[in-house]
């Protein structure tokens, strides 16, 4: 398929020489990991280089833990990973309460490098691992009348200080449109430079959307729910017309208090200069007709 | 109160010179630091909103100094220049990263002057502080006389300004800058009551 070809991992390689793939595999069973068929690259051909390991395990937005960028790395060692349970309910043929394994279980561990565009304006290129959501939303089995899929992140407050003051409505959920979830870009990571998630970027399942501002790639995922009406979305909930439910990446149509046209690419120290937000975060050849006929001014 | 009086005659020693050395440090210091990685993976903005919030709490404390004065005896008058260039400093160095390292492109700048109300209003806030730093020698207080004293009044809108500027530019209703909000609307707030307490204790007040 077209995303998948151009970049492989010998692009990325440069990047990740401090990681000895061997031991990742041998160690990374627990995650699934251990199931990562070869050096897969995803994506559309990037230009640009991979941010670094640091920064994408030190500057996050992840508000359960705080709303500073590096609350996330500081706090959320606190929050429980093992044992982790996704309920996985509404209009699917077989809901339950799976264990990890039992989500992981057959599914294809992949290599992928997408870009990630913040609503905030930075972004940065990430190799993840992970999995295509739609495999999953096949497993479990989608009833015909499913047009939507809803997300939650789990929600402890004595692991997760942020949630004690009231910036969000918590649990944080987030949603997709069924089209949008079984779309083949759309994946659920388990790992980023073929390590496990660290907390700080959603361990141990997170929702991937790379066409898409970043808050709607929801962490730490304990609930999944096929509905046939919009699922309610967190940012959409604070602020209705700041963030909408699509949230698509889109330079033309501006976050009411700044410009969405450029980016700050993370890693690239003082003198970088912003460089242009590409329509879809660069995905539009695929995407695009997902929204065919749209108001995207109206529908954003 | 012996210990305020102590206080007062300790802060009388001390020089003002170095307030001003001191306080020139900070923007330097970061520039140094975002070079050499010490600001972490995004330096721009880690940069900026530093030097915006050092430039926010120096207006705040330039305010408290007369209620400092008036409700707790202590006398930080003489360091009120000081504090108050300092905060213009920070500001100026925090709106010259944001136009020299940040956006860079001069229709953008103007673009999201004109076009986002949290820009459009800190910008309002720095450009009413510009003719008070402008005015700050001894000179300029001696020229303008009375007017002096009204045209420093600016510095009120100004601190509100910048106040609400942090406010909006946060995702979500935050703590942090509504604490900042909540200080300058107080601060403001007791200049209004030792104003109208002023003018009422005062004899010739009477019509």
């Amino acid at each position: 398929m077209a995303y998948k070809r151009k970049l492989t991992w010998s692009d990325v390689t440069p990047k990740a020489d401090w990681l000895n793939r061997r031991q990742i595999m041998a160690g990374a069973s627990g995650l699934g990991l251990g199931a990562i068929a070869g050096p897969i690259a995803a994506a559309v051909p990037i230009e640009r280089d991979q941010t670094a390991y640091e920064d994408i395990t030190s500057y996050n937005n992840f508000y359960e833990f705080g709303t500073g960028k590096e609350d996330p790395a500081r706090y959320s060692g606190a929050m429980t990973t093992d044992p982790w349970s996704v309920q996985i309910d509404g209009l699917v043929e077989r809901p339950g309460n799976y264990d990890l394994a039992d989500v992981l279980k057959g599914m294809d561990i992949e290599e992928r490098i997408y870009r990630f565009r913040c609503v905030e304006a930075w972004s940065m290129v990430i190799p993840w691992n992970g999995f295509e959501l739609r495999a999953l939303l096949e497993k479990v089995g989608v009833q015909p009348s499913a047009k939507y899929v809803g997300f939650e992140t789990l929600y402890r407050p004595e692991e997760m200080r942020g949630t004690r003051s009231p910036v969000l409505d918590w649990p944080y959920v987030e949603g997709l449109r069924l089209d949008e979830a079984m779309h083949p870009l759309t994946m659920i990571a388990t790992g980023i430079y073929g390590e496990s998630l660290l907390n700080q970027n959603g361990a141990p399942l997170r929702l991937v959307v790379p066409w898409k501002y970043g808050f709607k790639s929801i962490k730490s995922i304990v609930r999944i729910t096929l509905t046939d009406s919009e699922p309610p979305t967190s940012w959409n909930k604070a602020n209705a017309r700041e963030y909408g439910f699509y949230s698509n990446v889109n330079p033309e149509v501006d976050h009411p208090r700044w410009s969405q046209a450029t980016e700050r690419v993370i890693g690239g120290g003082f003198f970088a200069p912003r460089i242009d937000t590409l329509m879809f975060n660069g995905y539009a050849e695929e995407v695009a007709d997902l929204y065919a006929g749209m108001d995207l001014t109206r529908f954003f | 109160m012996p210990v305020i009086e102590a206080v007062n005659a300790g802060l009388r020693r001390v020089p003002t010179w170095p307030v001003y050395v001191v306080g020139a440090l900070p923007p330097v210091w970061y520039f140094y630091l975002g070079l050499t990685g010490g600001l972490g993976a995004e330096p721009i903005s880690e940069m900026e909103h530093r030097l915006g919030l050092l430039g926010l709490q120096f207006l705040l404390l330039g305010l408290a100094i007369t209620p400092l004065r008036r409700f707790a005896g202590i006398n930080l008058i003489r360091f009120r220049r000081a504090i108050g260039l300092l905060a213009f400093y920070y500001i100026s160095t925090h709106l010259l990263t944001w136009l020299l390292l940040d956006i860079r492109d001069p229709a953008r700048i103007w673009a999201d002057i004109v076009k986002r109300p949290y820009i459009t209003i800190g910008m309002a806030g720095f450009l009413l502080l510009v003719p008070l730093a402008a005015t700050s020698s001894n000179a300029a207080v001696r020229r303008l006389g009375k007017r002096w004293r009204q045209l420093h009044w600016l510095v009120y809108p100004a601190v509100l300004l910048g106040a609400v500027h942090f406010v909006m530019l946060r995702k979500g209703w935050q703590i942090e800058p509504l604490v900042y909000l909540a200080i300058a609307v107080i601060l403001l707030a007791l200049r209004l009551r030792i104003r109208w307490v002023t003018a009422v204790m005062r004899p010739d007040s009477g019509r």
